[in-house]
């Protein structure tokens, strides 16, 4: 408990402090009048209010896109099950300027879709919410599926044997039982989309912009951080706001659930409407997940020769200091550093947090843990930059400042996805092992992690795919002669010129093929541990 | 005295769910604790394994205090209701789990388990998998697993609840012979009397988080303490009455009662074997309300005019069918005086 807490008060609350102390006080003096100020100019109210509606209706449609997902990868059994698992999980690792850019050549002026029928969705806000559902169509997949395959089929059939009809049943019980997944998973989502950056920078255009641009735009463009402060203890606020609701909700009562081997609940789809909503998935994933995606690596290979991968490993005309080519070793580097800290320093939390006897005080501690998802990820960064500069604590020239502030990011989904398995695990079973003799953390290693094995490995591949992925607050501070893929992707975006552009694309590519390797890797383990649960 | 409790109190908000209880358990002996669901016997146990703090008194091992003692340290066995084997591990894992935390050698675990799953009647079984054992093995390889550290005292909560009827018989008696061969000193619950009685040389009652009664199977069986315990037991031919010399007054009429009962008002237990069928015209009228097949003997209900429902143990051949009219004698042999008169009338 001790070291997650020490982990999030040097490495989030401390900068955060530091950039809103730098924004808000001017000669010493703090200006709260400031905050109201610029919460009256009425672009930043429609910044408000663009923010709300769209991060809203960017949550309802993933759910209702992704929950019959959700269902078919945890109870169908079909050819390819493993690596489709891995497809859906791509996307959600790929940076968000170059999702952005995948949908702007599908949906935008001279795209995919504008060349055959002549239709283009960038000027309108779909496009915004279809990259939205394409990047958090894993969250729910993942947070939901996992849990939803691993419940005991019987209890849905308890509930047919007593009179309930199939869709009542699936109501009364398996909702129910999924409904703190579910939850988290729609949490999730809306903070991904409420802070969206990427995606809406570049889909959004002149016309839709939120708070985390707008905070960006702020930072870097017209240089005004008290501006930018207040934008951010206004985001700081909502976020919150929004984590105390979730905190209320999950007061809910834990039931310990039965929880089954997922390979034992899987099975081959049955009659025509099964087939049907596999088909439906299938396609859905296709056009909305793989399209975007094929287009990405169509365009990379748009020069002969694998003309844009060959000039990624030359010395290019000065916008690095290095052939881009070594951004991969940086990026998978730092990702695995990010990973061994946010799953040690997220197990603790989570184990932490399982106890019945938790207080209030560390209840409280688990919607903290959610912040540094909610809280703009530029903020983070340069909050490191100004922060962690000078003694005691001077990282600024050290390799591990990039994998904190991705562990920071990665720590939340380690929690999310361990908390829910860890809870339902029988706490009889722990004393069991204390009477024959195992002290409490042999209890842990011996009964709760090979149960929460699967969950490790999935929150692990999650910090993993996150940290690789990770922008908003790397590009701050990684330094300039080792640069992670995302940034140098970014950066070659900045330039212009056809070279430029597809030597993105290419180092894009390669990104998600990094991520779909590590992700394949990771379902190659989870599928041959199944035969010790 | 191996164990002891004194005072042993534990309170769930305000609600004493063990109150102050006394206890004693002598080394090699096999104590019981019998009672129905609520009367806080699995929190006694709980308590005696370190999973439950107290609210108030003390759990002595060897006469040392346990409190503040984990219970991973305090070297006492417990069999969980529902054996909560370790799902993820086989049959010798789950065995082997004792002596592993205890940092026993692996040659010596492997002889252990197989030593211990030998006793238990299932040899070779150690590679097999938790999940395709049935319930009877279930329970041999959980009493394997919480033998296999040598604990000074083993607990078992509820040990046979979940299997069928003639495995329990058969594995009460295994029980109770593999205690005896190992000279284990084993504290048990259960609500099932007969599971009690055929495992235990020391039976106690509990009711509301206290003791009612302690002693051999025999004596609580045959001079029950109070109308609670009888009425435990299963006897229901209860009802107050007041003894002067050798007949004691109570609703059904005179009773006899046996030489030396102690005189005044007090509650009145017939056993169904003391409930003699006579001609209608001889005894108490009573109308046979109902008739169950017992196996060895069928149980009567009787329902008298104005007093409460009495039940009789009848030979096979003898029984009457429901609606026939009969008349009821007692014999003084089978009528016990209880410890004191309290609410009668209840569950008549």
């Amino acid at each position: 408990m001790a070291l997650p807490v020490a982990f999030f008060a040097v490495f989030f609350a401390w900068p955060v402090a530091a950039i809103v102390a730098r924004g808000l006080k001017v000669d010493g003096a703090w200006r709260f009048g400031r905050i109201v100020d610029v919460v009256a100019q009425s672009d930043i109210r429609h910044v408000l209010w663009f923010t709300t509606w769209q991060a809203l209706a960017s949550t309802a449609l993933t759910l209702l896109i992704a929950l019959p997902g959700a269902y078919v990868f945890a109870r169908f059994d079909f050819p390819g099950k493993h690596v489709l698992r891995a497809v859906v999980t791509v996307p959600f690792v790929l940076p968000t300027v170059v999702v952005g850019t995948a949908f702007l050549a599908l949906v935008g002026r001279g795209g995919l879709l504008d060349e055959l029928w002549g239709v283009r969705l960038d000027t309108t806000v779909w496009a915004i919410l279809l990259a939205h559902v394409f990047f958090n169509y894993a969250v729910v997949v993942r947070t939901v599926g996992g849990l939803w395959a691993q419940l005991d089929p019987r209890q849905e059939e308890a509930a047919r044997m007593l009179g309930a009809s199939s869709l009542k049943a699936w109501r009364r019980v398996t909702l129910p039982a999924l409904a703190p997944a579910v939850a988290a998973a729609a949490l999730m989502v809306f903070l991904f989309t409420f802070t969206s950056f990427g995606v809406v920078q570049i889909l959004g255009g002149p016309t839709f912009s939120t708070l985390e641009v707008e905070i960006y735009r702020q930072t870097s463009e017209i240089f005004d951080l008290a501006t930018a402060a207040v934008l951010t203890i206004v985001q700081f606020a909502a976020v919150v706001a929004i984590l105390a609701v979730h905190a209320w909700t999950v007061r809910r009562r834990e039931t310990a659930l039965r929880l089954v081997d997922a390979d034992l609940t899987a099975r081959r789809p049955r009659g025509a409407g099964q087939w049907a909503l596999l088909a439906g998935v299938l396609v859905t994933v296709v056009v909305l997940l793989l399209l975007p995606l094929a287009v990405l690596v169509q365009r990379s290979l748009g020069a002969a020769d694998f003309g844009y991968y060959r000039a990624l490993g030359g010395e290019d005309g000065g916008t690095f200091l290095v052939p881009p080519i070594e951004a991969i070793g940086n990026s998978v580097r730092y990702a695995l550093a990010a990973t061994a800290i946010a799953v040690v320093i997220g197990s603790l939390a989570a184990a932490a947090l399982t106890r019945r006897d938790a207080g209030r005080l560390v209840r409280g501690f688990d919607a903290l843990l959610m912040l540094p998802l909610g809280v703009s990820a530029v903020t983070v960064g340069f909050g490191f930059l100004i922060a962690l500069d000078e003694p005691p604590l001077d990282l600024r020239s050290s390799w591990i400042l990039v994998p904190l502030a991705q562990a920071l990011v990665g720590v939340p989904f380690v929690v999310r996805t361990m908390l829910p398995v860890l809870r339902a695990v029988d706490v009889r079973l722990r004393e069991a092992a204390a009477v024959l003799g195992a002290s409490p953390w042999r209890v842990w290693r011996e009964v709760d992690l090979p149960m929460v094995r699967r969950a490790l490995l999935v929150a692990a591949g999650f910090a993993f795919a996150v940290s690789l992925g990770e922008f908003g607050a790397t590009v701050f501070i990684a330094r300039p002669d080792s640069p992670t893929l995302p940034v140098a992707v970014a950066r070659l975006l900045g330039r212009p010129g056809d070279l430029n552009y597809g030597q993105a694309m290419a180092l894009s590519t390669i990104l998600m093929v990094v991520c779909a390797v590590a992700l394949l890797v990771l379902e190659r383990l989870r599928a041959n541990r199944t035969g010790e649960f | 005295m191996l164990l002891s409790l004194e005072d042993a109190t534990v309170r769930f908000g305000g609600r004493a769910v063990l109150d102050a209880v006394g206890l004693d358990v002598a080394e090699h002996e096999i104590v019981c604790v019998l009672g129905p669901s609520g009367s806080g016997k699995s929190t006694l146990l709980r308590a005696v394994a370190g999973l439950q703090p107290l609210s108030g008194g003390r759990v002595l091992l060897d006469g040392r205090d346990q409190t503040g003692v984990p219970a991973h340290k305090r070297g006492v066995g417990l069999m969980f209701q529902d054996h909560q084997l370790f799902p993820q591990r086989d049959v010798g894992g789950n065995v082997a789990f004792g002596p592993r935390m205890h940092g026993e050698a692996k040659g010596e675990r492997a002889a252990r388990v197989r030593e211990l799953l030998e006793l238990v009647g299932l040899p070779g079984a150690e590679r097999r998998a938790v999940a395709s054992l049935s319930g009877g093995e279930q329970q041999r390889v959980a009493l394997a697993r919480a033998l296999a550290p040598r604990p000074r005292l083993l607990m078992l909560d509820e040990p046979l609840g979940q299997l069928d009827r003639s495995l329990r018989e058969r594995l009460v008696v295994e029980l109770r012979e593999v205690f005896h061969e190992l000279g284990t000193t084993v504290l048990a619950v259960t609500h099932d009397q007969g599971e009690a009685f055929a495992l235990a040389d020391r039976v106690v009652v509990m009711r509301d988080g206290g003791i009612a009664q302690s002693g051999t199977p025999l004596e609580v069986w045959q001079r029950p303490a109070d109308e609670f315990v009888a009425r435990f037991l299963g006897f229901d031919n209860v009802v107050a009455a007041t003894v002067s010399g050798q007949v004691a007054d109570t609703p059904w009429g005179k009773v006899p009662v046996p030489e030396g009962a102690p005189q005044g008002p007090a509650a009145l237990l017939v056993r169904p074997a003391g409930v003699r069928l006579v001609e209608p015209a001889e005894g108490l009228r009573c109308t046979v309300a109902a008739r169950t097949f017992r196996g060895t003997h069928v149980a009567v209900h009787l329902q008298p005019e104005d007093a409460p429902r009495l039940e009789a143990a009848c030979a096979l051949r003898d029984a009457p069918g429901p609606g026939d009219e009969v008349g009821v004698a007692f014999d003084a042999a089978e009528i016990v005086l209880l410890g004191k008169p309290s609410a009668l009338g209840s569950g008549s």
